[in-house]
């Protein structure tokens, strides 16, 4: 707490981050030694596989439980011991939270907005998550989408300054997904700051101005999501037809292929590779059958990320109690 | 940073008060939809005050000084409590961690003790209400007596209330499903209707059991009441049964705050 203004240069921050729950043989480390800095005004997406420890680190930022290890900061405070201070000015929206099934969607809001600071009015913060027309309706009568966008309406109710939102767009459909999005992008416009998990990594590469893998409780990899993938190759795949075996492609393409028709190029520069490809496809005249190329994505980062990751020595699997204790 | 701070103090502040309103009214209109606990709350305890009338007419009640409506009254008023605030809001409880209700307020800025609170305050304007309609129903109709001691009645529903709702919050961490609640709120129930005085006067007891009967968590909060509106008893008596209902209260509370859980267990 000495050096608070240097932190609140930061919307928010951890360093060396964990959290050990508590259990048989010392327990579950979740998540182990995590440093983020959010800068305001950001979307920040953590992402990671099933287990990973998303949903463990970000009940830590907002606040829900205590460290195990390590300090957080949220607009300068410590979110647990200074609760009181930082939960008027940020919103949640678990990955799981629930309401009474028998009030209506308005009355919901309505209970919420008396508990929160500088409420929006009950009618505004249904138009902003497009509930505008479902107010009068009992919430164990919405969709599953509908309760989605329910509890992100009760995360915006105090105007937060930073918001979390725990895989906001999961169960919603491709039309909600995308609507979830300009709603984030617009609270951006609006110098809010989010910290939002995903599965969805096309969400992360497409929200998010920063974003960080997490795996086994730890970070990975961070950066912007063009940081991220800049240092993985891209990728270039054809089937050759009979009888053009790949040992007759030119050597500098390093082409690698398990049935020697079927063809899969890894390039860091994907034009240079392509052109020569092509070039001697067609001097050839050979026909590249299904050829595909494509830069380096977050997906392909994300999957080469979880796979060198799992070290064979460190056994890290994703489920929680099959996790070998004290690693 | 200065523009962050305005935003933070624009808009009107959420107050304590004004936090524990919010939730006790969503309560109460789940309270009002849900046909089950509306029945327990509005005509149990009328149909209950009937029953122990019939039982006490047939007691010998020489010992207590009062008569058998006297007694139905007094001991339903505090068995009033054991339906409306002890049985509802166990359920209710539970149902709130089970929806997952309680995990989601507690990311807001409501505190643990006023989630609780709140909750209660649902079941405790209720069982106000209930009292408020036994003693005039009793004063005006039924030729009882007014409230003797009216401060003391007051005192003995309030700490039935607190008692009795923290031993809800108790029960619930025990109970999984509002269906099992209706067991796990079975062994109170029965021990305050035996134990307590509302069926059997406890002078009818021999001395060792009537002894244990006296700490029982209901029999401080009955003496206590009966002794408000009938101006029978008191001395140290009234003080044992007021020193046995006001732990009992601290205790239950401190166990609620200390044991209450907030998440499904899976």
């Amino acid at each position: 707490m000495t050096n608070d203004e240097y932190e609140y240069e930061y919307a928010i921050r951890a360093d060396g981050l964990r959290r050990r729950y508590a259990g048989a043989r010392g327990g579950f480390e979740a998540v182990r030694g995590i440093d983020l800095a959010v800068e305001h005004g950001e979307i920040f997406a953590l992402l990671g596989t099933n287990g990973a420890g998303k949903t463990s680190t970000v009940e830590l930022l907002e606040g829900l439980a205590e460290p195990s290890g390590g300090t957080v900061r949220v607009l300068g405070r410590d979110p647990y011991r200074q609760r009181a201070e930082v939960r008027p000015r940020i919103g949640v929206m678990l990955q799981e939270g629930g309401f009474p099934s028998d009030l209506t969607v308005a009355e919901t809001v309505r209970m919420w907005a008396g508990c929160t600071t500088g409420a929006r009015p009950v009618g505004e913060a249904l138009e902003l998550t497009g509930l505008g027309g479902r107010a009068a309706v009992r919430v164990k009568q919405l969709s599953g989408g509908e309760r989605r966008r329910l509890d992100l309406a009760l995360a915006l109710l105090g105007r937060p300054e930073v918001l979390f939102l725990d895989e906001p767009t999961t169960g919603l459909d491709a039309e909600g997904r995308r609507e979830t999005w300009r709603l984030v992008r617009r609270l951006r416009e609006g110098g809010t700051t989010v910290l939002l998990t995903t599965h969805y990594l096309e969400e992360a590469e497409s929200l998010a101005d920063r974003l960080a893998i997490m795996h086994g409780g730890r970070i990975v990899a961070a950066g912007t999501p063009a940081e991220v993938t800049a240092a993985r190759p891209a990728r270039i795949r054809f089937t050759l037809p009979e009888g053009v075996p790949a040992g007759r492609l030119p050597l500098s393409l390093r082409a690698a292929s398990e049935d020697g028709r079927r063809v899969e190029i890894r390039t860091p520069d994907l034009q240079q590779a392509l052109g020569e490809l092509l070039f001697w496809a067609r001097e050839s005249a050979v026909r590249l059958e299904g050829l595909d190329a494509r830069s380096a994505s977050l997906e392909e980062a994300f999957l080469d990320i979880a796979r060198d990751a799992t070290d064979p020595r460190d056994q890290t699997t994703d489920t929680f109690g099959t996790e070998k204790a004290g690693v | 940073m200065a523009a962050t701070d305005m935003t933070a103090e624009t808009g009107t502040p959420s107050t304590r008060a004004r936090r524990l309103g919010a939730l006790a009214r969503s309560e109460l209109t789940l309270l009002v939809r849900n046909r089950y606990a509306l029945f327990t709350a509005v005509l149990m305890p009328p149909l209950m005050v009937l029953v122990l009338r019939s039982t006490l007419a047939q007691a010998d009640l020489g010992p207590t000084g009062m008569n058998a409506l006297e007694g139905a009254l007094t001991g339903g008023l505090a068995l009033m409590l054991v339906l409306v605030v002890y049985l509802n809001l166990t359920s209710a409880y539970v149902a709130r961690r089970e929806e997952l209700v309680l995990k989601r307020l507690r990311t807001g800025e409501v505190t643990d003790g006023e989630i609780l609170t709140g909750t209660a305050l649902s079941a405790a304007a209720p069982a106000l209400a209930q009292s408020v309609l036994m003693v005039l129903a009793g004063t005006l109709f039924l030729d009882v007596k007014a409230p003797q001691r009216p401060e003391l009645l007051l005192a003995g529903l309030l700490l039935g209330t607190v008692m009795l709702a923290g031993l809800a919050a108790l029960t619930a961490a025990v109970t999984r499903t509002t269906e099992s609640a209706q067991i796990t709120t079975l062994p109170l129930f029965m021990v305050s209707v035996m134990g307590s005085g509302l069926f059997v006067p406890l002078e009818t007891f021999p001395d060792g059991v009537a002894e244990v009967c006296e700490l029982l968590p209901l029999t401080g909060v009955t003496t206590v009441i009966r002794t408000g509106w009938l101006g029978t008893g008191g001395g140290s008596e009234l003080l044992e049964a007021a020193v046995v209902a006001a732990v009992w209260a601290i205790l239950s509370g401190y166990a609620a705050r200390r044991w209450f859980r907030w998440e499904p267990r899976r």
